[in-house]
């Protein structure tokens, strides 16, 4: 199973779409010159300090509102490693998946982990913070299948037979 | 109810909630924002033509008309595509997708149905499961016209009696979210039966399936009736399989007395924050918004028009009205409610999603309040992040537009 660990960044309940990436952006070229906005409503200069294969943590209900799919693609432009949160709204979970960023949930670690915390995270297993173990499940099979092949596009591509 | 649409739709028996299962899409619906995206991902995935033209319906809504030159861009890629591919229904200046989705009859009783909308969840209001998607997986739809879903529990919502004289659909779906929270209805179905939704338009039910989403539910699910047949222009005998069955299972029942329901708002800045608007009765406004695919119909104009009618709007505040469809529009204007509503001091817009997604008509700036009948009021989604919206029913926007601050109907 892979393991990782990653520096975290902590955010509430319910943080929406608007929140990840304001509708006003949206019609910005391309997701790459919109990521400077990414959480911009809750806190603005929080994109600029993202680093590569940080982790955040958040609460219930992650990625409410609307079907934007910018939302998970920035984050991954933003180059977070994956996302912990209670829970995920269904869109978004979808989304997510589509695109190849990596959801985990998990209702516990939220009391305990501190912004600029380090967590350790073994896939399907268990994430350790300060030495203590949480543990986490897997996606199921079909959903493995379209993060396996690289996402929506790449699934796609192969049964196309586009190389 | 979800359970025997899907079965129709795969041909099974039946089906039981938690199970994955490959639907059979009856029709999808892309708008502006997302086109050049599918458009994109569409041709990467190695597709050369779409399913089925004929069951794809592309609609300019949130940028029309343009509001800055990027706009266009949009546009262009969108007719392009449409023309490439052959796609006949295209909307350029219609209305809102989710109006128009129903009014036209592209989104039926019993059809499966998605959008690259969170608030495709619409179509539930004649019997129809419609649920948002990304693009993404909407361009995999257009190459294969199956998508997979999990068909989901179903959590049963029971209004008996007759409403107050101010108290609308919308304060029902504001309280039930307000009572299940963001999260309560989420990868869930909602059911609606009871005596005062046997009682209500097609376009109250278009109130509260539209804002479903906001708990986080998959589907909103009501049973056709004779007013669905109607309005969907289809044989009620043919449609009146859709309904809960008394057996069926519900993983929660809620019931409401509507005699008991008063006007409520949600307040800044998440749609489960609700308050009775006598709680925060007396809130000064500097903007009221009466439009959108949540209220924008005939009847939320009417209601607003009665209460407007030979009164005026508090000086310092800006009534934007924002009818949800040209066709509405039109209705409107013969029916004579937008003249009562000009001679208050509205300003009244072209038919689209206008002010409700932040893009055109109205923005806001730090330290202004709007009260708005659309149905999301997060942070920074009317101007800047400092904008204070609150959400109520259209009588209470009107009524709250003569006052200048958010008073009941």
């Amino acid at each position: 199973m892979e393991q990782f660990t990653g520096k975290v960044w902590v955010l509430g309940d319910d943080i929406d779409t608007d929140i990840i990436i304001p509708t006003e952006y949206l019609a910005l070229p391309t997701v790459e010159d919109m990521k400077q906005y990414g959480f911009s409503p809750l806190r603005p200069e929080l994109a600029g300090q993202i680093g590569e294969g940080d982790i955040i943590v958040a609460g219930k209900n992650f990625g409410c509102g609307s079907s934007r799919e910018q939302a998970p693609e920035i984050i991954k432009a933003l180059k977070i490693k994956c996302v912990i949160a209670k829970s995920f709204a269904r869109i978004f979970f979808r989304n997510s998946i589509n695109n190849g960023l990596l959801l985990i949930e998990n209702d516990q670690i939220q009391e305990h982990v501190k912004e600029g915390d380090v967590l350790d995270v073994t896939l399907g297993e268990k994430i350790v913070h300060h030495g203590a173990s949480y543990e986490i499940q897997s996606l199921p099979d079909n959903l493995m299948e379209i993060i396996n092949a690289g996402g929506l596009v790449e699934a796609m591509k192969k049964r196309n037979g586009v190389k | 109810m979800i359970e025997k649409i899907i079965s129709r739709n795969i041909g099974a028996e039946s089906v039981t909630p938690g199970q994955i299962v490959t639907v059979n899409v009856d029709r999808v619906m892309i708008h502006d924002i997302f086109i050049p995206f599918v458009a994109e991902k569409f041709e990467e995935m190695g597709f050369t033509k779409l399913w089925d033209p004929d069951k794809i319906v592309l609609i300019y809504d949130h940028m029309v008309p343009a509001s800055t030159v990027d706009d266009i861009r949009h546009f262009k890629i969108g007719d392009v595509f449409a023309e490439k591919y052959g796609m006949k229904h295209v909307h350029r200046s219609d209305g809102i997708c989710h109006q128009l989705m129903t009014e036209c009859g592209y989104a039926k009783p019993g059809n499966v149905v998605f959008g690259t909308d969170s608030h495709t969840t619409t179509y539930g209001c004649v019997g129809c499961f419609s649920s948002g998607i990304g693009y993404t997986e909407m361009a995999s739809i257009l190459g294969t016209g199956e998508m997979w879903v999990k068909v989901p529990e179903t959590i049963k919502v029971v209004v008996n009696g007759k409403l107050p004289d101010n108290v609308s659909a919308k304060d029902i779906i504001l309280k039930l979210i307000g009572d299940l929270r963001a999260d309560g209805a989420t990868y869930k179905a909602l059911e609606f039966s009871g005596s005062t939704i046997d009682e209500m338009t097609v376009a109250s039910r278009m109130s509260m399936s539209n804002m479903a989403i906001e708990a986080g539910a998959k589907c909103a699910l009501f049973a056709p009736d004779e007013k669905t047949a109607e309005y969907s222009n289809v044989e009620l005998s043919d449609v009146d399989w859709i309904y809960g069955d008394k057996d069926a299972k519900y993983c929660q029942t809620i019931t409401y007395n509507a005699e008991d329901l008063v006007p409520v708002v949600a307040c800044p800045s998440q749609v489960d924050k609700i308050r009775d608007v006598k709680e925060v009765e007396g809130t000064k406004l500097d903007q009221v918004f009466i439009g959108s695919c949540t209220n924008g119909r005939l009847e939320d104009l009417k209601a607003a028009a009665e209460i407007l009618d030979g009164k005026k709007v508090a000086d310092y505040v800006k009534l934007i009205v924002t009818p949800a469809s040209r066709k509405i529009y039109q209705e409107a204007a013969k029916a004579g409610y937008l003249t009562i509503l000009a001679k208050a001091g509205a300003i009244i817009t072209q038919p689209g999603c206008g002010l409700c997604c932040g893009r055109a008509g109205g923005i806001l700036t730090d330290g202004e309040r709007i009260l708005a009948t659309n149905n999301r009021n997060f942070l920074g989604r009317m101007g800047t992040s400092k904008v204070e919206i609150y959400l109520g029913s259209p009588k209470t926007a009107a009524a709250s537009a003569i006052a200048g601050k958010i008073v009941e109907a």
